[in-house]
């Protein structure tokens, strides 16, 4: 371990080093070398489970079934066959990517629209029991979906909706609710007042002081938002097999993957293809809209 | 149904969506008088109408049920409650949930924040923050898979090779390999593996940005006084970032009370690894059984409420952002 008194060879290196922020803080390397090999070892067990699905998925499947995905090294064969037999094969997953998508799109859509309104409202209007309500929308965060799937379901079927994809739209519409209007809130509170008293000096009424100053204000707020939603959706299995039971038609990629995980458990030429199909998305926006993501899913880790 | 018509209804339900919303706030601009509570209304009207009909009315109607039998015809009382705690199936799942909400907060924290303190302000920090945080994006069901394979079992004969790494590694030592996920109790453990390795990114994120916080005449202080390595962590960065380690740890017991996906996807809750989350599915849309499923909602309702109201006040606290 180095000592941290700023010797004379320390003090030198310091003062090569551009200062990172304004505190001053310079990169180092990692303190000890047991501290690099343990970090070293959770990054290693963090990333081989993956590795190991990945390549399984391209290799042939002859040697998927006799081999373990390790051999690869010694006898490199690469294939996109799998990805093809699963996508167009018999478990046709193609269609299933189709249907997730239908169901994401209005399923972030709608919620971060209402959710908008109505946070613009609790934030800006003035109505009577204002506070009261709010804090009951917030206060509903904490009811487990498990809670209201049931008789959901059951008011989908007699409203004769069963089998098309808007008891999904609704049901993650509604459950996205509490939490998208409780953090969009927050982000309308802090636009100053100043600049909504100038609107109204000038003539404008609610609807363009929404559209035209807050909506521009909040963009970063609802993008980290509708990021999180989108990925929730598209990740979320719960909702899916139990507003589309029975409805092949219309389920989403992670129903479909758990079915076959459960009726096809050994089939790792498709199930490792099958994986990573599914895979691809919330990777793909991982890597482009980092900042956005993470903030998103922080924000919204309590949600469920 | 084809793709076509598929993104036809999808682009159907947008622009109706998008039909109404416009209306509505057309409708409100051009009111003359400004009747505050006209306008008001229609903002939130939209957003409160859903949540009543679709959440608050549902989780009441499940309570409701929560005290009848499976068809909603007879009134049992809290029977079905009685049952949760004394079948000895029930007692499984009850057992299971315990040991996920205990063993998987505290491993996914500790891992997060160890690894957070290690990659603070290294060369690779940015990299090896992602490969932590990734897992976070895959869905469980991907997770649940990926880990399948870890775990996959072969019989141990001459001609077969293993393809599960942690089987071959077994046979590697020279040990026999093992039925991981159908060998209970310890398959709940090897369930558990896959939600921490989930987990542990949310947990590395929020208190790396929390260490990041400590102000830094703190640790130059410590630096001066000769606090180095493991007493730093102990003394100054543990207690410093105590708010941010209670938030995580209560906001991943929430999620792990809820887990449904992984015992869904890996195992479907044989071999004695139920959880109340899965058990809620099986009872209620396998088995049919509303009264016993809605039963085990309402417990799962139960058992949140603590942890969240714990984890709001902390959230104050800590002011996270």
């Amino acid at each position: 371990m180095t000592a941290a008194i700023p010797t004379p060879a320390l003090q030198e290196e310091l003062a090569t080093v551009e200062p990172a922020t304004i505190t001053g803080r310079t990169r180092k390397r990692l303190t000890s070398r047991w501290a690099s090999l343990f970090a070293l070892v959770i990054a290693v067990l963090w990333t081989i489970p993956t590795f190991g699905l990945l390549l399984t998925s391209l290799r042939p499947e002859m040697d998927i079934r006799t081999s373990g995905w390790w051999t690869w090294f010694s006898d490199p064969q690469l294939t996109l066959a799998n990805y093809d037999e699963v996508l167009y094969g018999g478990t046709s997953l193609s269609t299933y990517f189709v249907n997730s998508i239908v169901i994401t799109i209005p399923s972030v859509v709608i919620p971060v629209s209402i959710a908008c309104l109505a946070s613009y409202a609790f934030a800006w209007m003035k109505f009577p029991m204002r506070d009261t309500l709010f804090v009951a929308v917030f206060a509903l965060q904490i009811v487990p979906l498990q809670v209201a799937l049931i008789p959901l379901l059951r008011l989908f079927v007699d409203a004769d909706l069963n089998g098309t994809f808007w008891p999904l739209w609704i049901s993650h519409t509604i459950f996205a609710l509490p939490l998208a209007i409780f953090l969009l809130h927050n982000f309308f509170r802090e636009v100053p007042g100043e600049l909504m008293e100038a609107a109204r000096v000038d003539g404008a009424g609610h609807v363009t002081i929404f559209l035209r100053i807050m909506l521009p204000l909040v963009t970063p707020a609802i993008a980290a938002f509708a990021i999180f939603q989108f990925l929730w959706v598209w990740n979320d299995l719960l909702v899916a097999i139990t507003m589309a039971t029975g409805a092949q038609e219309i389920q989403p990629l992670t129903a479909r993957l758990a079915e076959l995980s459960g009726s096809r458990g050994s089939t790792w030429h498709l199930l490792s293809a099958g994986a990573f199909v599914s895979i691809v998305v919330p990777v793909i926006v991982f890597v482009f809209l980092q900042r956005y993501f993470v903030r998103g899913l922080l924000a919204g880790s309590v949600k469920g | 149904m084809d793709n076509f018509e598929k993104f036809g209804q999808m682009a159907l339900a947008v622009v109706l969506f998008v039909g109404v919303m416009g209306a509505i706030l057309l409708l409100v601009g051009r009111a003359r008088r400004r009747v505050d509570i006209w306008q008001s209304l229609a903002f939130v009207l939209p957003a409160l109408l859903l949540l009543g009909v679709g959440l608050i009315y549902p989780a009441i109607r499940t309570m409701y049920q929560s005290l009848f039998d499976r068809t909603t015809d007879e009134f049992l009382g809290l029977d079905n409650f009685t049952e949760i705690f004394t079948n000895s199936d029930m007692l499984i799942v009850l057992r299971n949930t315990a040991i996920w909400v205990i063993v998987t907060p505290i491993v996914a924290t500790f891992i997060g924040l160890v690894y957070a303190v290690l990659v603070d302000r290294s060369r690779v920090e940015a990299f090896a923050k992602a490969v932590i945080f990734l897992p976070m994006a895959i869905s469980l069901v991907g997770a649940s898979i990926i880990w399948r394979y870890v775990y996959e079992y072969r019989p141990d004969q001459q001609n077969i090779d293993q393809v599960g790494l942690l089987n071959q590694l077994l046979v590697w030592v020279g040990l026999e390999p093992r039925h991981f996920l159908v060998d209970s109790p310890w398959n709940t453990l090897f369930l558990i593996v896959v939600m921490i390795w989930v987990q542990a990114g949310f947990a590395m994120t929020v208190l790396s940005a929390a260490i990041k916080a400590i102000p830094s005449d703190i640790t130059e202080a410590a630096q001066l006084d000769g606090l180095t390595g493991v007493r730093m962590f102990r003394y100054i960065t543990v207690p410093s970032i105590r708010p941010a380690l209670i938030v995580v740890l209560t906001t991943i017991s929430i999620g792990t009370l809820k887990v449904f996906d992984i015992v869904r996807t890996m195992t479907g809750g044989q071999f004695d690894t139920s959880v109340v989350a899965n058990e809620f599915y099986t009872q209620g849309f396998q088995l049919g059984d509303t009264g016993l499923a809605s039963a085990l909602a309402v417990l799962l309702f139960i058992l949140v409420i603590p942890i969240v109201a714990y984890n709001v006040r902390q959230l104050r606290k800590a002011d996270l952002r």
